[in-house]
């Protein structure tokens, strides 16, 4: 198994609970496969699924990017507030 | 923008003002000039464009347009910084036009009474160099973006929610990406709670917004390096800046190699938004005085409260049956009876009219939104309930 380090904003992290956690994937694991493994646990996060940011390492990804031990996912939902 | 000299000329109360500007060789007499010469069209005069259009006019841009069709509310005063209590009730165009000539009556500027629509964005935005989004929905955030892509022009973008905030400067031409190569696709209307539902720290739109003013000052006087590429996000409670590089789509719908929308579309259907209905327009609607005479009769209706439990402590409407907050609804369906008259509230009908699509779909029939929720409620009911 690897590990990695989960980072959420905004809306996300009403929804999930929490601001970041660790888990543990399968090698070979993509992105992909990790924000489906969120969405199967909070429901709610389904609405976002092909409207958000992918970042590993503080880069731009996308839901093929594969996953190493130790990454850090971040998942960037869009926010309109400005007023 | 160009390297060259700007042809206009600094008078000596310029130079007297402008002068800890000017001592810096980066900006100097030239960036000066460059920034007086320089227009920038603010979009929104709320929360971002508050410390925007101060900083900018302070700066001696010289130009600055303001585009807001709203007027000054009490509550827009905990983070609106341009605005203050002497101008609550005035168009927010004109209470910034004050604050920003008392502040700096070197530079000009244009104000716009109207919402920023499909058929006038690309002529309001054509005179200026730099646009800065300062608005507050998806709709005119994609309408924005596609525009300044259009006109070549560069988009410096803020939004802010709660204790974050996102910062970054979409310009195709320099070869970075625009919104929609980051969300081709807006997400369903309803899904993204916008601040007024959720909350805004008041020094937050501080923070997003003079990031802007910075980016917009580099981006006129040609110094530094911009946030093009680039996206800030930053987390007041944690303190912390983060940094994500970003990348241009090729094929993205607007600034793509290929563009399929080479002109501005219907926003709202786009983010699917259905046109607002003036009156009552079905059985699922209640008005508050409506709902004040059934909870005075035997037969009165189960009232729900599906806002957070600590907005209950602000104000709440007496005889409230239950609180169960929006987002928990789906898993606490059983708890409700779906036999009984039910009304559902909210502060401003929003989350409750959500709520009731929900139930709708769960096969609850006796269930009715309050319109204009606490907010109404104060105002055609009980004044003695707050309203925030
Ligand atoms: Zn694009």
């Amino acid at each position: 198994m690897i590990s990695v380090r989960v980072r959420y904003f905004a809306g996300h992290r009403d929804i999930v609970g929490q601001a970041e956690q660790q888990m543990a994937l399968e090698p070979g694991a993509t992105v992909g496969d990790l924000w489906g493994l969120l969405v199967e646990r909070h429901p709610r996060l389904a609405g976002y699924s092909g409207r958000l940011l992918f970042a590993v390492n503080q880069e731009f990804a996308s839901p093929a990017t594969t996953l190493h031990d130790g990454d850090e996912v971040a998942f960037i939902p869009p926010v309109s507030g400005g007023v | 923008m160009s390297n060259s000299m700007p042809d206009v000329a600094l008078s000596n109360e310029e130079i007297r003002r402008y002068s800890r500007h000017l001592i810096m060789p980066e900006v100097g007499m030239a960036g000066q000039r460059r920034l007086k010469q320089g227009s920038v069209l603010l979009i929104g005069t709320g929360g971002l464009g508050s410390p925007l259009a101060l900083y900018l006019a302070a700066a001696g841009v010289g130009h600055l347009g303001l585009v807001d069709f709203d007027v000054v509310d009490e509550s827009n005063l905990q983070r609106q910084i341009v605005h203050g209590s002497a101008t609550v009730g005035m168009p927010k165009i004109e209470s910034a036009r004050r604050r920003l000539l008392d502040l700096n009556p070197f530079i000009e500027i244009t104000t716009y009474e109207a919402q920023i629509t499909s058929a006038n964005a690309l002529d309001l935005m054509r005179p200026y160099d730099v646009i800065v989004d300062g608005t507050d929905n998806f709709p005119t955030r994609y309408l924005t973006n596609d525009a300044a892509v259009m006109l070549g022009k560069p988009n410096v973008y803020g939004s802010i929610f709660r204790f974050e905030g996102q910062a970054t400067v979409f310009s195709p031409r320099d070869g970075g990406p625009c919104y929609r190569c980051l969300y081709p696709e807006p997400p369903p209307p309803g899904l993204v709670p916008s601040c007024a539902e959720g909350g805004v720290l008041g020094v937050l739109p501080g923070v997003i917004g003079t990031i802007q003013a910075t980016e917009a000052i580099k981006l006129l006087t040609g110094i530094g390096e911009t946030l093009v590429g680039r996206l800030m996000l930053y987390d007041a409670l944690a303190m912390r800046f983060r940094e994500l590089k970003l990348r241009r789509n090729p094929q993205c719908p607007v600034c793509g190699d290929h563009p399929t929308v080479t002109e501005l579309i219907d926003y709202e259907q786009f983010c699917g938004i259905l046109p607002e209905v003036s009156t009552l327009n079905n059985q699922y609607e209640i008005t508050p005085a409506e709902l004040a005479a059934w909870l005075a009769r035997d037969d009165r209706p189960f009232l729900l409260d599906v806002r957070n439990p600590h907005e209950v402590a602000i104000a709440a409407i007496p005889g409230t049956d239950k609180l169960i907050p929006v987002d928990q609804l789906p898993e606490r369906l059983h708890e409700l009876d779906s036999s009984l008259e039910m009304v559902v509230y909210c502060r401003s009908g929003a989350r409750s009219g959500r709520a009731v699509e929900l139930l709708k779909s769960a096969g609850f029939r006796k269930v009715k939104n309050l319109v204009g929720g606490v907010l109404r409620w104060s105002d055609d009911v009980d004044p003695s309930v707050a309203k925030y």
